[in-house]
């Protein structure tokens, strides 16, 4: 055997550099001739399309509420003056005007509320103590007829407020029926099973219009002669209803991931069917679908704007009165719907981007 | 809040199926405004002239001053109304359930209507038909000009049933597209989506007055295709109620007849020796008392409102932004068709 | 020591479970009716005294409104019934459309969230933000309002070729229906057929040989080939019925409304952000190495998605899908806001007519529960099919 001697194989060449932009945009815009090809066309597409877009929507659009400039700028620029003209209007709709500072407050108070029911060091039982507190501040404020505050009718309230009004509320009044409804579904009762189902499967079998329609158009029927309802607290309760059933799947999502060997265990050690939920089954299961309730949350504030077909006056609706009862602003009413759009957009883009991260501590804390 | 509250209660009762009896006033509707102070009146969302709140909330026009002249009648304040706004498909569940006293909201009178809504029609307040608006470069003169067109209209009218018939018995073949809310309705009109929108003319003029960037450009056709006698409603079952707002209309129709004015009202009281104007005015025989009302009933609604030639004059007559002329709607001795059965 | 015997087990006692358990029953069930009781007494009576008509009779009775758009000819002089079944066919027209556009649209997204390009990536998940966070109500109102006010009028209408676009909505040409259209229509039939047979024996030849044979393209141009020839053969019938622009209006031809196009086109963009979603996160689910894994077997691209990726992904895709197209069918009904005569439009009118709410909001429910447990019962039935079949 001759001795070899050793023969250093040829040096691999350094690895490509990934990490800098550079090498990011030729990996992932001209990676292949595929790539390369649809990023051609596509950029093409942008670099036409995005310059004119910018151009109406900010260089040459008129800002002011100058009718005369938005006519004049009509088909080349965006007239953003409609939004600045009817500001008022289309946020807090037929609210009077000199008391516009009180939806104003209690809006900003609900928002308040709002974030910090977000943050989990929070989520004590105060927590609910204060969204009762807040809630009735909020009535108080709105309706005024206390402390020196004028009467202002529910009629009269609208916009921003009433949007957020409508979706705070209905989600959190539907959130205890949702889980006494969740729970039944799995209960070992048959009565109690088939009247959750029957309900959960009725109200998700129908559109959240014909509900609305019954509650503001039949809901008085329903009632013994003389006693009516407030128009508003019909829709309330209808929105109710219909998120009740929505969030009942989501929380039973939650129940049926609890392994059964949990319930059993606790049932060993002699804990009643209340002490399981409470302790062992419900603190876990709500953890676990909080990016659920969330996104329902999300889909209620959407659907918000249904009640505008009833008539009555929330952000959809407010803009529509808004700029319908004035013909020279009619033709900027896209700039409108662009507007609220834009504000429909921060409010549900911030929360689903918040559920996602809810959703990322869930699944870190269960892969530890 | 106590109201509000209540309401609160009510429905969280109603729900839970605890609620046994009902406040009572279902037959009693007059008892029922006199115990809350409020006459609850069922009016259009925005039809200026007609009804209309303006920028400070404050409602305005026809029907609203024959609300005004019922709660200056019953109440002694016209200030003292309540008015819910309604869109077509909810007015008459409003009123059937009682959530208003009166539906006064430029309302067409049938017998579909009165006979299977349990609702009761009481005078007419304004004598219309259903009229048709064009752009005016369409060029159309008449309706029969509409051959397989688009027409846009609002759901929940007498005008929906109306175009069908018109079309039918002209062979047109009409298409329509219906909407829920009159503002789309009217909106995609304005859009150029249909040839013509079609309402009430009163309506018409209206809505060409506000939702048209240029009413000139806009035409309405002089052809009207239907009768449309608009007036009040009330519930079934209140004959007393159904009276007092028969006969405040009554009233405010006759007092143009005698020319009793508003502002003629405190004088003629005190120096007119008229027996239909002591009458009317509460200085001869007691009217009121009859109907369950004071003697100065009529004429605390005249002096709310006028008689009912100035409440045209100012909402809607040809002085007026939407300039009507008075038309069918002057008094019978004039070539009209308002004709007020004495009060007597 | 005495022992102690066990305590008797009474099968009876008031405080076992089962008794407690009855008597919660009892009690939801005497609750419940208790309410129903109350809503329904409530309803008769003022329905009673306030001479409210009711019962399903008016179906039958002549309808007196005319509706703008349906699939078969309605006439104002037909009854209730009819009116209600126009309506609800608008409503499924609708609704199979935009089940099937966001289907396509939704899963080209999706995909494209997983392309190579980051600027594909980038749009598509701009697409999903921007469609998804946004009221479905307001696309529709956007989308209507650029159809009615942005496109010329009905007198100035776009033409491209046979093809009318203006406030009117879109005309377009539609074959007038002769005999020779049948021999076509039996071309496809018998196409259909061929296709099946054909994929029949390459399946069979597949798993004999290994040799595998196209699965798509072949069957897909055996029918159109088909339906070509039986065309030829009834003579190849040219004759359409193309739209003519009159006075006031495009005449003549097929015709697409506004209403219908804004509902169409903002249900599907909607609902496509959705779906994105839906089969991203179905793709999502698939281990990477499942890919690599085909890729070592020699599977090339299409193989592997056909074979590996699908199967899989499909399974964590069908659930939420379902819900997305029940919510489509659903989100269908806001066509009253745009004037489109789906059938809670029609129940609208039909309600103010003739004063018979209970019994439209009755109708009206009844179909679209009927509509979403049909789709559930599809949608079930296939998810089924693709499951895991363990053996």
């Amino acid at each position: 055997m001759s001795a070899t001697s050793f023969q250093p194989i040829a040096a691999r060449p350094a690895p490509t550099d990934s990490r800098s932009l550079p090498a990011w945009l030729r990996r992932n815009l001209f990676g292949d001739w595929k790539t390369a090809g649809s990023t051609i066309v596509l950029g093409a597409l942008l670099l036409w399309f995005v310059p004119q877009f910018l151009n109406w929507s900010l260089l040459q659009a008129v800002w002011a509420p100058d009718l005369k400039a938005c006519r004049a700028a009509e088909g080349v620029g965006a007239c953003w003056g409609v939004v600045a003209e009817k500001f008022r209007l289309i946020i807090f709709g037929r609210y009077p005007f000199g008391e516009q500072w009180r939806p104003l407050v209690a809006t900003a108070l609900m928002l308040a509320m709002l974030v910090a029911s977000c943050t989990r060091p929070l989520w004590k039982p105060w927590l609910a103590v204060l969204w009762v507190v807040v809630l009735a501040v909020f009535f108080v404020l709105m309706y005024g007829n206390t402390l020196g505050l004028t009467k202002v009718e529910t009629d009269r309230w609208g916009g921003l407020p009433l949007t957020i009004l409508l979706a705070t509320l209905s989600i959190l009044m539907a959130f205890p029926i949702a889980l006494a409804v969740a729970l039944g579904r799995r209960s070992d009762l048959p009565a109690i099973r088939v009247f959750c189902t029957l309900y959960v499967e009725l109200i998700r079998g129908v559109p959240l219009i014909s509900v609305l329609f019954m509650a503001s158009f039949m809901f008085p029927l329903f009632m013994p002669q003389g006693l009516t309802i407030d128009v508003l607290i019909r829709v309330l309760v209808g929105m109710t209803l219909f998120a009740a059933a929505y969030l009942a799947e989501v929380i039973r999502g939650g129940l049926q991931a609890i392994p059964k060997g949990q319930i059993e265990a606790a049932a060993t050690l002699g804990l009643s069917y209340w002490q399981i939920q409470r302790k062992i089954v419900l603190p876990q299961a709500l953890a676990m679908v909080v990016p659920s309730i969330v996104n329902s949350f999300i889909s209620i504030f959407k659907d918000t704007s249904l009640v505008s077909i009833v008539s009555l006056y929330d952000l959809t609706g407010a803009l529509d009165m808004a700029i319908n009862a004035d013909a020279n602003w009619k033709p900027f009413k896209l700039q409108g719907y662009l507007f609220i759009a834009l504000i429909y957009f921060i409010f549900c883009f911030s929360m689903s981007r918040y559920s996602q991260w809810v959703e990322k501590q869930v699944n870190k804390s269960k892969g530890r | 809040m106590s109201r509000f509250t209540k309401q609160w209660l009510a429905a969280a009762l109603a729900a839970c199926g605890l609620m046994a009896a009902a406040p009572a006033m279902a037959g009693k509707t007059l008892d029922g405004i006199k115990s809350r102070g409020q006459l609850v009146c069922g009016v259009h969302t925005g039809l200026p002239g007609f009804s209309a709140a303006d920028s400070n909330g404050k409602w305005g026009g026809l029907d609203v001053d024959v609300c005004r002249a019922v709660a200056a009648a019953v109440l002694g304040d016209p200030e003292k109304v309540k008015y819910v706004p309604l869109t077509a498909q909810q007015r008459f569940t409003a009123l059937q359930s009682g959530e208003i006293d009166l539906l006064s909201r430029n309302t067409t009178l049938t017998l579909t209507r009165d006979a299977s809504l349990g609702l009761h029609g009481t005078v007419v307040t304004y004598y219309d038909g259903q009229g048709f608006i064009v752009h005016k470069k369409s060029n159309i003169k008449n309706p029969k000009q509409f051959k397989n067109q688009t027409v846009c209209v609002q759901s929940g009218t007498t005008t929906e049933k109306n175009l069908t018939d018109y079309s039918k018995a002209n062979n047109l073949n009409i298409k329509t597209v219906v909407f829920e809310k009159e503002e789309a309705a009217t909106a995609a009109y304005f859009a150029g989506r249909c040839i013509s929108y079609t309402t009430d003319a009163s309506g018409l003029a209206s809505i060409r007055n506000k939702g048209a960037t240029t009413p000139a450009d806009h035409v309405i056709l002089s052809e009207l295709v239907s009768k449309e006698p608009l007036g009040p409603m009330v519930r079934r079952g209140d004959d007393e109620w159904f009276a007092i707002v028969k006969w405040v209309i009554y009233g405010l129709i006759e007092a143009e007849e005698y020319d009793i004015t508003q502002a003629a009202v405190d004088q003629l009281k005190t120096s007119s020796q008229d027996p239909v104007v002591k009458r009317i005015l509460g200085t001869g025989e007691d009217t009121g008392k009859l109907l369950g009302l004071d003697k100065d009933w009529m004429a605390r609604a005249l002096k709310a409102t006028g008689h009912y030639g100035e409440i045209f004059e100012r909402n809607v007559g040809p002085k007026s932004a939407l300039g009507l002329p008075r038309g069918i709607n002057n008094q019978w001795n004039k070539g009209g068709l308002m004709y007020a059965i004495p009060i007597r | 020591m005495a022992t102690r015997s066990p305590p008797s087990k009474s099968p009876w006692s008031w405080r076992s479970r089962a008794f407690r358990g009855l008597v919660y029953q009892l009690v939801a069930f005497a609750v419940i009716a208790l309410v129903i009781w109350f809503l329904a007494s409530n309803t008769l009576h003022n329905m009673r005294v306030r001479g409210i008509q009711s019962g399903f009779d008016f179906l039958s009775q002549s309808a007196g409104f005319s509706i703008g758009e349906s699939l078969f000819a309605f006439d104002s002089a037909e009854s209730y019934w009819r009116a209600f079944l126009v309506g609800i066919v608008n409503t499924l027209r609708v609704a199979v459309a935009g089940i099937f556009l966001a289907t396509v649209l939704g899963t080209l997204v999706g995909v494209g969230r997983f392309s190579r390009n980051a600027l594909v990536r980038g749009l598509c998940a701009a697409y999903v933000e921007c469609f998804r966070n946004v009221p479905v109500l307001l696309h529709l109102l956007m989308w209507y309002l650029v159809l009615t006010e942005m496109l010329p009028s009905i007198q100035d209408a776009w033409k491209f070729g046979p093809f009318f676009l203006s406030k009117g909505g879109v005309n377009f040409p539609v074959p007038i229906w002769q005999a020779g259209q049948a021999w076509a229509a039996g071309g496809v039939v018998a196409g259909v057929v061929l296709a099946w047979l054909y994929r029949r024996w390459a399946l069979k030849r597949f798993e004999a040989t290994g040799i595998a044979a196209s699965m798509f393209w072949a069957p897909v141009a055996i029918v159109i080939a088909a339906g070509l020839l039986g065309w030829l053969a009834g003579g190849a019938p040219t004759l359409v019925d193309s739209p003519v622009k009159g006075e006031f209006a495009v005449e003549n031809g097929g015709a697409l409304t506004p209403e219908f196009l804004a509902l169409l086109i903002g249900l599907t963009t909607y609902t496509a952000s959705f779906i994105a979603e839906v089969v991203r996160s179905g793709i999502a689910s698939v281990p990477a190495g499942q890919s690599e894994a085909a890729a070592a077997l020699g599977l090339d691209r299409g193989l592997d998605i056909r074979l590996v990726m699908m199967p899989q992904a499909l399974r964590v895709v069908i659930p939420p899908m379902t819900n997305q197209y029940l919510n489509l069918t659903k989100n269908s009904s806001l066509a009253v806001a745009i004037g489109y005569p789906d059938v809670v439009s029609i129940a609208n009118t039909a309600m103010n007519q003739t004063g018979r709410a209970v019994e439209c909001i009755a109708i009206v429910m009844a179909v679209y529960l009927t509509l979403s447990l049909l789709t559930s019962a599809f949608m079930n039935w296939y998810n089924a099919r693709v499951a895991i079949k363990e053996r």
